[in-house]
């Protein structure tokens, strides 16, 4: 579970990207958070991800306060979340079994789980024939789901996804959604920051909406925008 | 269980180290370059120094005291004196030399043409004298003074303005000297450090994925540490080549012409300065890559 309690977060640049943001996420849930450029979207998986903290506030997940963690535990918060951004953040020099493999060896699997484990999530988002390639030779689509495969690789509890489709075009996002859905299905928390109104809407999940750094709307089964 | 996982740790370290230096070799090329060119001139300047500070410390250990005995004192009464100026603490050589020895390199001195003896007859009218070295050159005008108290001593010379000039123009050498070396040192470390960090930017996008999988910042820190050692290795390795190369040949070809010409060829103060060197190459490439990579470790 993921809650926060009356989060603020100003940046030194005087921003404030959350104003006294309190939510809670249940294990096994999955939640898209919506809303304009701006609206505080990114620094809340920032702040789930520790790579940003709070100005004010509490921030626990499962159980943990991320806040009170002291630096050298914040690997191991990591290795439970899975993370996919907009722009892939693949390795372009290494193959995409190499760039899932990576993964597995910065938490220092053994050579034999590696072999047995990545392309059991390969084949998981459909890349199996795509191993030996190098990102650049894969289409936008194949890229993110190898960023999922990569993601996917240590079994997190937490998939978080920032703008996945962004950079996708309609068909591909759906395609993407589907992975998330399939990962979602087998008791992975799923949260999806994006600005896909179509998917969102049709998905029917739970829905956060954002603006100006505060909850506008949270429903289970929503849309995108309600209609006024 | 633990030590099985930091095992495969180090194999997968080095994995990475051994991947990136094949993959960056442009990068690894400049870098190593850098090195090579800011260690072998500090190397240079090194050289220059310690040769200069070898002459001046030839030319200030030759400088003598000449203390010249009267006329009226004995032979035997003038070698009594030699356990009396060795007593002084700072004298650390006594050389007696009679008026006949005197005359005798005096003769061959000005060559067989001019006959000095007969020219002479039979008087001798050089004195007795003693030639004194002291163990610190700066030493010299006190010494010089002391000597001069004693009974029987008529003169005493040290060319005491040659000395102090000397001194002076010693002091600076080493003074310019070391900063020279400083100077050449502080670009040498900013160089290296300049390469690093474009090393590192140019594979920031590797850490910040190293930092989102979970990684360590010592998984992450240790193959920048490992590779900066092996360019900044290299990079010495090859600095210290051609200094080697071209000192050898250089001291060589001086010492052919100018013979006199107290140069540096003590084979083991060279070794230390070479193996300064490539510790200064490997303590340089460590320290750039640790400094460089702790920028980008804060994700």
């Amino acid at each position: 579970m993921i809650s926060f309690f009356n989060v603020s977060k100003v940046y030194p640049n005087g921003v404030k990207a959350l104003q006294g943001l309190s939510l809670q996420i249940k294990n096994g849930e999955f939640v898209f958070i919506v809303g304009p450029s701006g609206a505080g979207k990114t620094t809340m998986i920032k702040l789930i991800f520790r790579e940003e903290l709070p100005t004010k506030g509490q921030i626990y997940i499962g159980g943990r306060s991320v806040v009170r963690m002291r630096p050298r535990e914040v690997p191991n918060l990591r290795r439970r979340i899975g993370m996919v951004f907009q722009d892939f953040r693949l390795l372009p020099d290494r193959t995409v079994f190499e760039n899932v493999a990576f993964a597995m060896k910065v938490i220092c699997a053994s050579r034999s789980e590696i072999n047995e484990r990545v392309p059991e999530v390969l084949k998981l988002v459909g890349l199996e024939k795509r191993m030996d390639n190098y990102p650049p030779q894969l289409s936008g689509g194949e890229q993110q789901r190898t960023a999922i495969a990569r993601a996917l690789v240590n079994r997190p509890s937490i998939m978080i996804a920032d703008e996945p489709t962004g950079n996708l075009d309609i068909d591909t996002s759906w395609e993407i959604m589907d992975c998330f859905k399939e990962i979602n299905e087998q008791g992975t928390t799923v949260i999806i920051a994006t600005h896909a109104k179509e998917i969102v809407d049709s998905m029917r999940q739970r829905v956060i909406a954002l603006n100006h750094g505060e909850v506008v709307r949270d429903e289970h089964r929503g849309v995108y925008a309600n209609a006024t | 269980m633990f030590t099985l996982m930091l095992l495969r740790q180090a194999y997968y370290i080095l994995q990475e180290v051994f991947r990136s230096l094949k993959r960056n070799s442009l990068l690894n090329f400049a870098a190593v370059g850098t090195t090579a060119i800011s260690l072998f001139v500090l190397g240079v300047g090194l050289l220059l120094v310690v040769n200069t500070n070898q002459i001046t410390s030839t030319m200030e250990s030759n400088i003598e005291i000449m203390v010249y005995l009267k006329e009226d004192i004995s032979e035997k009464e003038a070698l009594s004196l030699e356990p009396l100026f060795s007593r002084i603490s700072e004298v650390k050589e006594v050389d007696f030399i009679s008026r006949d020895e005197a005359l005798v390199s005096l003769e061959e001195q000005m060559g067989e043409e001019t006959n000095l003896r007969d020219s002479l007859g039979d008087e001798n009218p050089l004195p007795n004298a003693y030639k004194i070295k002291t163990s610190e050159p700066r030493e010299v005008g006190a010494v010089a003074a002391e000597v001069g108290r004693f009974p029987g001593v008529e003169k005493v010379r040290y060319g005491q303005e040659v000395v102090e000039k000397l001194l002076k123009l010693t002091n600076w050498a080493h003074t310019i000297g070391l900063i020279i070396l400083a100077l050449l040192g502080v670009s040498a470390i900013f160089l290296i450090a300049t390469t690093t960090r474009l090393t590192l930017f140019a594979r920031r996008q590797e850490i910040n994925i190293m930092k989102y999988v979970g990684a360590t910042d010592w998984f992450v820190r240790w193959p920048f540490l490992l590779e900066g050692i092996i360019l900044g290795c290299v990079g010495a390795l090859l600095a210290v080549g051609v200094l080697y190369l071209s000192y050898g040949t250089l001291t060589a070809k001086l010492q052919e012409t100018i013979s006199f010409l107290p140069l540096i060829s003590d084979g083991r103060y060279l070794m230390w300065i070479y193996e300064g060197l490539l510790a200064g190459g490997i303590v340089l490439g460590a320290i750039g890559s640790a400094i460089s990579v702790r920028k980008y470790l804060r994700v």
